[in-house]
C-alpha cells in the first residue's frame, strides 16, 4: 500500500515537473504583450472547467471519505447519555453536509456558469434586502434550534443528579500514568492533597483522614455496568486531560482544582467485544498486525506486542511532555458481581500503607 | 476632517516634487515608506512561513510513517533527530513553532502587516500612514521578535515544547519539559516585542483610516479591504495587550516564584511551593486573545477577497453595507466567544452554555458573508486571475471549515471531539487555509503595486492554485475521520497502543497530500522571486479596478501621487454600471469607474 502510494507521488511530481516548464515554455511564447499576466478568455474557459471538475472532486472525496472511512466513527457509544450524543452529532453532520453540497455546488457552478467573455456583460446588482433577510433569517431558526437542543444535553451531561448508588471515583494523572481512587465502603473519598505525597503514599492521601483509610488504589480502573459514576479528577503535576472517547466523556485534570464528570456505563467489556463493529475492527488490526510483525521481524526488531481483544481505555489528551502520546489507562466494564468480586481482592489504602510499614 | 486632510494634502504636494536624496538604508533598510515596509513584512513572513511549512512538513512524515527513519532528521534535527528517529520533544517543539509561526508571525503579520500597510493610505487617499516612525519601529520590532523565536529555535534544550498555547505549568517548569528553559524564555520574549509592533501597527492603521481619508472618502465608500483592515486593528488593539498581560505574569510565574497559574504541584519528587493559582485562569487569558487572533488573521483575508470578487467579477460586491455589518458583528461578538475552547476545562458548565450561545451566533454573519460572495459571482463577467481563484478558493475553505465549527461550537459535541484530529482539520480550514489563500491572492492581485507594474507569471499561479486546493483538501477532509475515531492531536505516534492502528492508512494519504501541496508552494516562491526581477511590466491598473491605487504613480516615489491626492466621487464598486437609459455603461466602453471619476451627466445617483 505504502509502496503504491509513493509510486503515485513521484508519478504525479514528474507529471506536474513536466506541465510545469510545459507551461512555463507556453507563457515565455505569449508574454510579450503588455496584457501578457492578464486572464484572457481562454484562461477564463479552462480555469471555469476546472471549477466544475473541483467541485466533483470535492463531492468525490466526500463520499470517498465517508464510503471508507465512516467505519472509523466510534462504536455507539457505552454509556447512557452517549447515545443523546450520538443523535445530536449525526442531525448536526447531516445538517452541515446538506449546507456543504449546496453552497460548494452553487459557489463552483456559478464560477463556471458566469466564466468572463470578451463583450459580455455583468449585471449591476448591488443589494437586495430581501434576499439579505432571508439568509439572515435561515441561520438564525436552523441555528436556534441547534442551540437549544444542544443545551438541554449538556445541560444533562454536565449537571447531572447524583444517584444514591452512584461510585464516587478519582482519577488521578500524573506524568505518565492514570491513578484510580475508589471511595470504598463509606462511598467517601478521603482528602488528598500532592502535600501528603511521601514514600508508599503515592497519590498523596491525608493519612489523618479516616475516610481515606478505606479507599482503594488501582492501575486499572473497573466499572459495573448500569451504575452511575462520578469522576473527581486530580493532577499531580501539569494538565491533563482524561478522555474516554467510548463513553463521550473528557474532562481536563487540573493541577489545584478537582474537576468531576459523570457517565453510567451501558455496555460492558464483555459484551461491546461482540459486537459486528468491534469484530470487524478487530480483524483489520489483526491482520494489520501481523504484516508489522512479520516487517519487524525480518528487520530483526523482535516481535511486537499482540492485540487479540479490545479494552476500553483512557487516554490523555492535553499536552503533558515528552511521552504525553503513551499515557493510558485500561478500563473494564463488567457486571456487578464481576466487579464486586475484582474489588474484594483489592487492598483498602489502610491497609496497604500498614503493610508497607510493615 | 477633511478640512484637516486637505490642508495636508498642500503641506505634501511641494515634499512630493523634490525627492530627498535616499541611501540604500533609508531606501531598503530604514525606510519610513508604508510601500516599502509593506514589502519588508511580505518578505520576513514568508521567510517564516517556509520555515513553519516545512516544520509541519517534518512531523508529517512522522505520524505517517513513525517506525521508518529518515536521515532528513538528522541532517535538519541534527541530534535530535539521531540516526533519522526523531525524538519525542522535538516533535513536540515542531507543533508547537510551526502554530506560533503560522498564527502570528505568518498570517498576523505577514497577512495584515503587508495589506494593511500598503493598502491603507493607497486605498483611502494618503500619503503615507499617520506615523511613518512608528511605522517602521513597528516593522522592526516584527523583525527583532522574528529573529528571536527562529534563534530559540538553536537553544541546547530546544525550543518550546508545550503547545503554541503554552499552557502552565508545562510551559513554566523546566523540569517537566527541558524545553520550557531557555526555549520558553525566548519564546515569551519574542511574543512580547511581538505584541508591542501588532499594537504599534494597528494604531497606526486606526488612526490612519479615521484622519487621512482624501476628500469625499467617507466612511461608507470606503472599499471592504479597509473596513477588514480597520476592523482587524481595532481587535489587535483590544485583545493583544490580554496576551501581553498573560506573558508577563508567567515570566514572574518562572522566574520570580509568584503562583498565578501554579498550584499544588508535584514534580521531580518535590512539592513545589506555589499555591492558589490556577492553569485555568491561563487559558481564559491566552483564548481572551487566542479566539480574537483568528479573526485579526482571517478578516483581512475576507477583506482582500471582497475586493478582488467584485473586481474580477466585474460587479459590485453584494449587499456592501451587509458586509461591513458583518465585519462588526464577527468582530464584537470574537471577543465574547473565547470560553469555546475551555468547555471541559473545568470551568463552570453554565459558562459552557453561555459561550456555546455566543459561538453559534457569530455562524450568522458568517453565513451572510458566505451567501453574499456567492451572489456576487452570480451573472458577473469572471475574470480568472489567479488573484480571482484564490478568493474563490478561500469562500470554499471558509464554508466548508466554518461548518465543522457549528459541531465544535457546540459544548455538547465538543466533548469528544475536543482536541482531536477534527479540531485540526477544522481550524486549518476555516483560519490556516483561508487565510493563507487571502494572503496569496493579495500578493497575485496587488504584486504590480508592489514591485512598480510588474507582473507575476499567470501561468504558475494556475498550476500553483489547482495544485494548492487540491492538496489542501486533501490534507483535511479525511482528518475529521481520524478526529471523530478518536485520535487525540499532538501524539507523537498513534501506534503506541494498537487501537489507531487502522488509521495509519489514512495518515499516510493525508501526508502525501501534505508533500505534493507543499512542493507546489515552490512554484509560487519561484513566480515571486522570478517575477520580482524579471515580471514584465503591466499596464497601470491591471485588473482594471475602481480602488484609488491604481491612480498612483506606477514607480514607487514618496507620498504616492506625484500630483495632488485625487478626490473620491462615488463608491468603489461601480463595476459594470449602466447609465440611465441603459444604452452603456456609465463611461461608454469601459465597464468600471474608478472612485475619483465625478458622477456622469448621464448616470443615477446610488445610495449603496
Amino acid at each position: 500500500m505504502t509502496g503504491l502510494l509513493a509510486l503515485i507521488v513521484v508519478i504525479l511530481f514528474v507529471v506536474t515537473i513536466w506541465q510545469m516548464s510545459k507551461i512555463f515554455k507556453l507563457s515565455q511564447l505569449k508574454g510579450n504583450s503588455e496584457n501578457g499576466q492578464i486572464a484572457n478568455d481562454k484562461d477564463n474557459r479552462v480555469n471555469g472547467k476546472l471549477m466544475i471538475m473541483f467541485l466533483i472532486f470535492m463531492y468525490f472525496i466526500t463520499i470517498y471519505c465517508f464510503w471508507n472511512y465512516s467505519k472509523f466513527y466510534l462504536p455507539e457509544a457505552s454509556s447512557e447519555h452517549g447515545s443523546s450524543y450520538d443523535t445530536l452529532m449525526f442531525i448536526s453532520l447531516a445538517l452541515i453536509m446538506v449546507v456543504q453540497v449546496i453552497t460548494q455546488a452553487l459557489l463552483h457552478y456559478f464560477a463556471y456558469k458566469y466564466q468572463g467573455k470578451k463583450g459580455n456583460r455583468a449585471l449591476f446588482y448591488a443589494d437586495n434586502d430581501k434576499l439579505e433577510f432571508i439568509w439572515t433569517i435561515i441561520p438564525v431558526v436552523v441555528l436556534a434550534g441547534l442551540i437549544i437542543y444542544g443545551l438541554f444535553t449538556w445541560s444533562d451531561i454536565m449537571n447531572f443528579e447524583e444517584e444514591e448508588d452512584a461510585i464516587v471515583v478519582e482519577l488521578y494523572a500524573k506524568r505518565f500514568a492514570w491513578e484510580a481512587r475508589y471511595a470504598g465502603e463509606d462511598n467517601i473519598l478521603g482528602n488528598a492533597n500532592v502535600r501528603f505525597i511521601e514514600g508508599a503514599n503515592t497519590v498523596g492521601v491525608d493519612m489523618s483522614d479516616q475516610d481515606a483509610m478505606d479507599d482503594v488504589i488501582t492501575s486499572e480502573l473497573h466499572l459495573p455496568v448500569g451504575r452511575q459514576v462520578i469522576f473527581k479528577l486530580r493532577s499531580q503535576d501539569v494538565l491533563h486531560s482524561a478522555y474516554m472517547p467510548h463513553f463521550r466523556a473528557q474532562m481536563n485534570v487540573v493541577p489545584g482544582m478537582i474537576t468531576q464528570f459523570s457517565f453510567t456505563p451501558s455496555k460492558t467489556t464483555a459484551e461491546i467485544r461482540e459486537t459486528q463493529y468491534m469484530k470487524d475492527k478487530m480483524q483489520v488490526i489483526k491482520e494489520i498486525r501481523r504484516e508489522k510483525n512479520k516487517k519487524s521481524l525480518a528487520d530483526g526488531n523482535g516481535e511486537i506486542d499482540e492485540y487479540n481483544e479490545f479494552d476500553y481505555y483512557l487516554l490523555c489528551n492535553k499536552i503533558c511532555g515528552a511521552s504525553h502520546y503513551n499515557m493510558q489507562m485500561k478500563i473494564v466494564v463488567e457486571t456487578q458481581e464481576e466487579y464486586d468480586a475484582w474489588m474484594a481482592q483489592q487492598k483498602t489504602f489502610g491497609k496497604s500503607i500498614a503493610a508497607n510499614n510493615e | 476632517m477633511s478640512a484637516h486632510a486637505a490642508g495636508l494634502d498642500h503641506a505634501h504636494d511641494d515634499h512630493g516634487h523634490h525627492h530627498h536624496k535616499e541611501t540604500f538604508v533609508t531606501k531598503y533598510i530604514f525606510s519610513t515608506d508604508h510601500k516599502m515596509i509593506s514589502k519588508q513584512y511580505l518578505i520576513t513572513g514568508l521567510i517564516m512561513g517556509i520555515i513553519g511549512i516545512a516544520m509541519s512538513l517534518l512531523f508529517r512524515l512522522q505520524l505517517a510513517w513513525p517506525d521508518h527513519k529518515f536521515t532528513i532528521y538528522e541532517v535538519l534535527l541534527g541530534d535530535w533527530g539521531k540516526d533519522g528517529v526523531m525524538d519525542p520533544n522535538v516533535y513536540l517543539a515542531l507543533i508547537t513553532i510551526h502554530g506560533t509561526i503560522m498564527v502570528f508571525f505568518v498570517l498576523t503579520a505577514g497577512l495584515s502587516g503587508t495589506f494593511s500597510n500598503l493598502l491603507i493610505p493607497l486605498q483611502i487617499g494618503a500619503r503615507d500612514m499617520a506615523s511613518g516612525f512608528l511605522n517602521m519601529i513597528s516593522y522592526w520590532l516584527f523583525f527583532l521578535s522574528s529573529i528571536i523565536m527562529v534563534l530559540s529555535l538553536f537553544v541546547e534544550s530546544g525550543p518550546a515544547a508545550a503547545g503554541w498555547t503554552i499552557y502552565p505549568p508545562l510551559s513554566a517548569l523546566p523540569n517537566s519539559i527541558s524545553s520550557s528553559g531557555m526555549g520558553m524564555t525566548l519564546w515569551l520574549v519574542s511574543m512580547a516585542i511581538f505584541i508591542a509592533s501588532s499594537l504599534l501597527g494597528s494604531l497606526n492603521y486606526i488612526v490612519t483610516v479615521l484622519n487621512l481619508r482624501t476628500k469625499g472618502m467617507t466612511m461608507t465608500r470606503l472599499p471592504l479591504t479597509i473596513w477588514a483592515f480597520f476592523v482587524t486593528a481595532i481587535i489587535g488593539v483590544v485583545s493583544f495587550p490580554v496576551l501581553l498581560s498573560a506573558a508577563l505574569m508567567l515570566i514572574m510565574d518562572r522566574s520570580f516564584g509568584t503562583s498565578f497559574f501554579l498550584s499544588d504541584i508535584y514534580i521531580g519528587g518535590e512539592v513545589l511551593h506555589n499555591s492558589g493559582g490556577s492553569p485555568v485562569l491561563f487559558e481564559h487569558l491566552f483564548w481572551f486573545l487566542g479566539h480574537p487572533e483568528v479573526y485579526i488573521v482571517l478578516l483581512p483575508a475576507l477583506g482582500i477577497t471582497s475586493e478582488i470578487i467584485a473586481t474580477n467579477s466585474r460587479k459590485p460586491i453584494f449587499g456592501y453595507r451587509a458586509m461591513v455589518a458583518s465585519i462588526l458583528a464577527i468582530a464584537f461578538l470574537s471577543t465574547i466567544v473565547w470560553g469555546h475552547h475551555m468547555f471541559i476545562s473545568g470551568m463552570n458548565p453554565f459558562l459552557g452554555s453561555v459561550f456555546t450561545f455566543t459561538t453559534l451566533l457569530i455562524a450568522i454573519p458568517s453565513a451572510v458573508k458566505a451567501f453574499n460572495y456567492i451572489t456576487t459571482l452570480w451573472k458577473g463577467n469572471l475574470q480568472f486571475n489567479p488573484a480571482m481563484l484564490f478568493s474563490i478558493g478561500l469562500v470554499s475553505t471558509f464554508i466548508s471549515g466554518g461548518l465543522t465549527g457549528i459541531i465544535l461550537g457546540d459544548s455538547t459535541l465538543d466533548i469528544n471531539v475536543h482536541d482531536t484530529y477534527f479540531v485540526v482539520a477544522h481550524f486549518h480550514l476555516v483560519m490556516g487555509i483561508s487565510a493563507l489563500y487571502g494572503l496569496f491572492a493579495g500578493v497575485y492581485h496587488w504584486f504590480p503595486k508592489m514591485f512598480e507594474g510588474k507582473m507575476m507569471n499567470k501561468n504558475l499561479g494556475y498550476v500553483h492554485f489547482w495544485v494548492t486546493v487540491i492538496g489542501a483538501y486533501g490534507i483535511f477532509f479525511p482528518m475529521h475521520f481520524i478526529g471523530m475515531a478518536g485520535l487525540p492531536r499532538r501524539y507523537y505516534t498513534n501506534t503506541a497502543f494498537p487501537y489507531f492502528d487502522d488509521l495509519s492508512d489514512v495518515n499516510v494519504a493525508i501526508t502525501i497530500f501534505a508533500l505534493i501541496t507543499g512542493a507546489a508552494q515552490l512554484v509560487f516562491l519561484y513566480n515571486f522571486i522570478h517575477s520580482m526581477f524579471y515580471g514584465k511590466k503591466g499596464p497601470k491598473n491591471p485588473w482594471k479596478s475602481n480602488t484609488l491605487e491604481w491612480t498612483a504613480e506606477v514607480k514607487h516615489i514618496h507620498g504616492n501621487w506625484d500630483g495632488p491626492i485625487p478626490e473620491v466621487h462615488r463608491w468603489a464598486y461601480d463595476y459594470s454600471k449602466l447609465n440611465k437609459d441603459e444604452s452603456d455603461y456609465v463611461i461608454p466602453g469601459q465597464d468600471f469607474a474608478p472612485q475619483h471619476i465625478p458622477l456622469q451627466d448621464n448616470e443615477e445617483e446610488m445610495n449603496h
